[in-house]
């Protein structure tokens, strides 16, 4: 699976930094609340409520090019609407791997 | 210069599709909403020509806010989710179906197909002819009783028989729904679930599912939810 990174912004920006700078501002600010949202969902077996959180983080995924990573949470959206947890583990991965890396974006 | 509004509860998605008609000649930007909402409000005042609008939204969805407006603009749908393209076609003003995240070059499609639509022409007004009269008879007991239609404020299916509520008296009557809604003027009655009609202008208040009308709390059906939404005057 692909590393999360910097080319869909970079090609849509053309060299905007201040967008640049805008949309990994809200990227950092909104995923964390939308893990923690997700967590809390998760753990009350809000089913209806963690998809819309995963739907929610999959425009993220997408930013941050994730391509696998959209099918996985894609795939994921689909469980949780049938009220199953299958494919949690591959989407909670994902997670970690895109604070990580927005953790180290300076720009 | 098109006037357009991008309607998406996430902020980045709206910055995304703000960059994106930055990039273009003749569009403006003149409203941005999280929700559907605060974007019917400002339609209520305003006209566009384009929405950009999100298909999955919470509480409102993007096709629940297409429901509630009556000449509807332009639309392209801007979602994550590829399995609403077939309904998205289903309503008239939908122009394009975008999936994120967006590429410079498949919004530029967009806008191109966009260009070629044609100027909708008005929508012809209803002929409510048969509905202007504020009198109604029905059949009680093999009486005809006139009520006035304006002082009803309710009427709820109850199997074969309707009951309808006025200010002073209730009426058992021997009929349906769908019949006496035919008799009724639409721009005062409105249907806000399968077993009952309100007359709009006797609400006192509306919360979430239900609205108050005189002592009745009211169910309303989600199906119906989006076009009372749209007749309120929100502030």
């Amino acid at each position: 699976m692909s590393d999360p990174n910097l080319n869909y912004i970079k090609e849509l920006s053309g060299g905007d930094v201040e967008f640049e700078k805008k949309i990994v501002t809200i990227l950092k600010e909104e995923l964390p609340v939308e893990i923690h949202a997700y967590f809390k969902h998760f753990r009350n077996q809000d089913f209806i409520k963690t998809a819309e959180i995963v739907h929610k983080i999959k425009h993220k995924i997408s930013i941050l090019g994730l391509e696998k990573g959209c099918q996985i949470a894609n795939l994921y959206e689909q469980k949780l609407r049938e009220e199953k947890t299958e494919g949690n583990q591959r989407f909670e991965i994902l997670l970690e791997q895109m604070t990580l890396f927005l953790k180290k974006v300076t720009l | 210069m098109k006037k357009c509004i991008l309607i998406d509860d996430d902020a980045s998605a709206r910055l995304i599709i703000q960059q994106l008609i930055i990039k273009t000649e003749n569009l403006e930007i003149v409203g941005e909403f999280e929700n559907a909402i605060e974007a019917i409000k400002y339609l209520n005042e305003n006209t566009v020509d384009v929405i950009f609008l999100d298909i999955h939204m919470p509480t409102f969805s993007g096709f629940d806010f297409i429901k509630t407006l009556k000449t509807p603009p332009n639309i392209i749908l801007v979602t994550s989710d590829r399995n609403f393209a077939l309904d998205a076609f289903e309503y008239n003003c939908v122009v394009d179906y975008l999936v994120k995240p967006i590429a410079y070059e498949r919004f530029q499609k967009a806008l191109n197909k966009l260009a070629s639509v044609k100027i909708k022409p008005e929508v012809s007004k209803e002929n409510t002819n048969s509905k202007t009269e504020d009198k109604l008879y029905v059949n009680i007991d093999r009486r005809l009783v006139k009520i006035h239609i304006p002082d009803i404020y309710l009427i709820e299916a109850k199997g074969d028989y309707i009951n309808i509520k006025t200010e002073g008296k209730n009426y058992i009557v021997h009929s349906t729904l769908k019949k006496i809604e035919n008799k009724l003027p639409e721009e005062i009655f409105i249907k806000v679930h399968r077993s009952f009609i309100i007359n709009f202008n006797k609400i006192i208040d509306i919360e979430d599912n239900s609205v108050l009308i005189k002592q009745d709390i009211i169910p309303v059906s989600r199906s119906n939810r989006s076009e009372l939404m749209r007749r309120l005057n929100l502030l």
